[in-house]
């Protein structure tokens, strides 16, 4: 069996985003570059699954759509431990150009579970693993906080409003992953890192695809009002306050 | 061109989640000087199905068959794209919960039709179609122009207010000419029983490592019972097992937008903040003068969370016996 994990390259989720030309481009000087969170989560459960005795995983792929700065990142994911990567070399103008991108290829290969973040916490836009799986006209299933293969069989639990349902699908299937998935992202260990270095990425050239949105500008969100105090001894003058005035109780 | 709705139902009924996206899209309609029909999955009454025009829709249309017992998504874009050519729908709405980030990124490639997701308030401009929406988890938005001739919105919850018309829904049965085989199997459910959903609350009391230990919730979960509020934590909380994952809210957990959150022993990390800066008022309690929370809040208070929480429960008792 094998998996394809996508994987975004965002800023760290500490960066306090700026922005350029007239607020139509991300100021990068400064940004640390990291796999998106969930997509580390999802390269981590898949790297479990092909440890796990029985569970049948032969092979971990990355698939990344960005330029060749974005490379670093993958060289990461091939340090966590995955077998090798590809990389589409195309900036990623949106997510269904993204998921276009990424449906071309897997059309050629044949993956079994395509992992993919349920957002990437630049553009959080929870779509394209949603995407990828209706291009390729194969079963998705969303918010996947666990995902484990028994018998040969994926074994998913998704989150519904209000709880989860454990649910089965046939390969090959797309997984859109959420907290849970795997508890700590791995971290690259020096072997990892060293072995990173003479594993393959293979890079191709995109195919045409127009986006279907663009950012026109961006704008950062209005201060908030200085905290106003309250009292520690006087407590109900708070309870008095969101009553009266924010009238929110 | 008209509007299309996805309103989603919870063991057959809608929420309030359900009205606000149908105000939301009946405004949106109103805008567009066309009308707004609701597409509805699954076993819904009759008179539940009604209700929807009380929001602005003018038109349900109603599916249940077989195929569509369990969200199978396949099934269920299958369903809302035909029931959207139908009705030759420009723009659809759906919710931004767990099946509307499910369902729109397929009706997208389905459609050819561009997302806006996780979008606040009405377009900004309707030619070209420009919607706001949060990115870098909040720590910026988007003017985002959706170029595609039909446009997808998933609507944040608790961002839109409900808005009763009066008005009333013809209801019609409808059924997709094409449906594929369903695939997802559900083997087990497990429901969350009886308790206000993270969500869905309007007022939401979280708790931090400032609590100390699993056993200090108790007066957390009084203020949340008396305020009829749901309760939820940071990740470190989650982390340690002092509370369930499904209450961690912050970035890699549930991000949520209520009238109102109340940041008990929480430091304010910007991975937390990620989760809540949609709230509408935010309130504080730390020991940590300096804490980046207060930079976040609008009220604080400076003190001991076991202390203050027995007193607040107090205080929210007595407002309410006014």
């Amino acid at each position: 069996m094998k998996i394809l994990v996508c994987i975004s390259n965002v800023p760290d989720t500490t960066t306090r985003v700026k922005f350029l030309e007239n607020n139509t481009k991300l100021d990068t000087a400064g940004i640390q570059w990291v796999i998106n969170p969930w997509d580390e989560l999802s390269l981590t459960r898949a790297l479990e699954l092909k440890e796990k005795p029985g569970a049948g995983v032969d092979k971990v792929t990355v698939i990344h759509v960005g330029e060749q700065s974005s490379e670093p990142t993958i060289r990461k994911a091939l340090a966590i431990g995955a077998d090798d990567a590809i990389r589409v070399n195309a900036d990623p103008l949106d997510a269904y150009f993204v998921a276009a991108q990424i449906a071309e290829i897997v059309r050629g290969e044949d993956f079994d579970i395509i992992l993919s973040g349920i957002e990437s916490s630049d553009h959080n836009g929870s779509t394209v693993g949603g995407m990828l799986s209706e291009f390729l006209d194969i079963p998705s299933v969303s918010a996947v906080s666990s995902l484990d293969l028994e018998g040969g069989e994926a074994v998913i639990t998704r989150e519904i409003d209000g709880g989860k349902e454990i649910v089965n699908v046939p390969v090959p299937f797309v997984a859109v992953v959420q907290k849970g998935i795997a508890k700590e992202p791995r971290i690259a260990a020096m072997r990892g890192i060293m072995m990173a270095r003479s594993k393959p990425i293979k890079v191709i050239e995109p195919v045409s695809v127009d986006p279907l949105t663009n950012v026109e500008s961006y704008t950062l969100p209005e201060e908030r009002a200085a905290c106003k105090f309250i009292d520690a001894d006087k407590p109900a003058e708070l309870i008095e306050i969101l009553q009266n005035e924010a009238k929110v109780i | 061109m008209s509007v299309l709705v996805y309103t989603e139902n919870w063991d057959g009924r809608f929420k309030k989640q359900t009205y606000e996206i149908v105000s939301y899209a009946a405004k949106l309609a109103e805008q567009m000087g066309s009308s707004l029909t609701a597409v509805s999955i699954g076993e819904v009454s009759e008179d539940e199905l009604q209700s929807l025009g009380n929001y602005g829709a003018a038109k349900v249309l109603t599916v249940d068959n077989d195929k569509v017992k369990v969200l199978d998504n396949k099934v269920y874009t299958s369903i809302i794209a035909e029931a959207a050519i139908k009705e030759g729908a420009g723009i659809i709405v759906l919710a931004n919960n767990n099946s509307g980030k499910a369902l729109a990124p397929r009706l997208s490639v389905r459609l050819k039709a561009g997302i806006g997701a996780g979008v606040s308030k009405l377009p900004v401009s309707i030619d070209p179609f420009t919607v706001v929406k949060r990115v870098f988890s909040g720590n910026a938005f988007a003017k985002l122009i959706i170029k595609s001739d039909i446009k997808i919105i998933t609507l944040a919850q608790n961002s839109f207010d409900v808005v009763e018309t009066g008005g009333s829904a013809g209801v019609e049965k409808f059924e997709a000419a094409v449906l594929p085989e369903a695939k997802t199997v559900v083997k087990d459910v497990h429901k969350q029983g009886g308790k206000l959903l993270l969500t869905d609350a309007e007022i939401v009391v979280s708790g931090g490592r400032g609590m100390k230990s699993a056993d200090n919730w108790g007066p957390l979960e009084e203020l949340a019972e008396v305020l009829g509020a749901a309760t939820a934590c940071s990740r470190p909380v989650s982390d340690e097992g002092w509370r369930p994952h499904e209450e961690h809210t912050g970035q890699t957990g549930k991000i949520i937008a209520p009238n109102l959150y109340i940041a008990v022993g929480i430091s304010g990390a910007t991975q937390h903040i990620a989760g809540v800066s949609s709230s509408k008022y935010i309130v504080a309690i730390n020991t940590d003068k300096d804490a980046p929370i207060f930079e976040t809040a609008q009220y604080g208070i400076v003190g001991d969370a076991l202390k203050v929480l027995p007193e607040l429960v107090n205080a929210v008792k007595a407002a309410k016996n006014k």
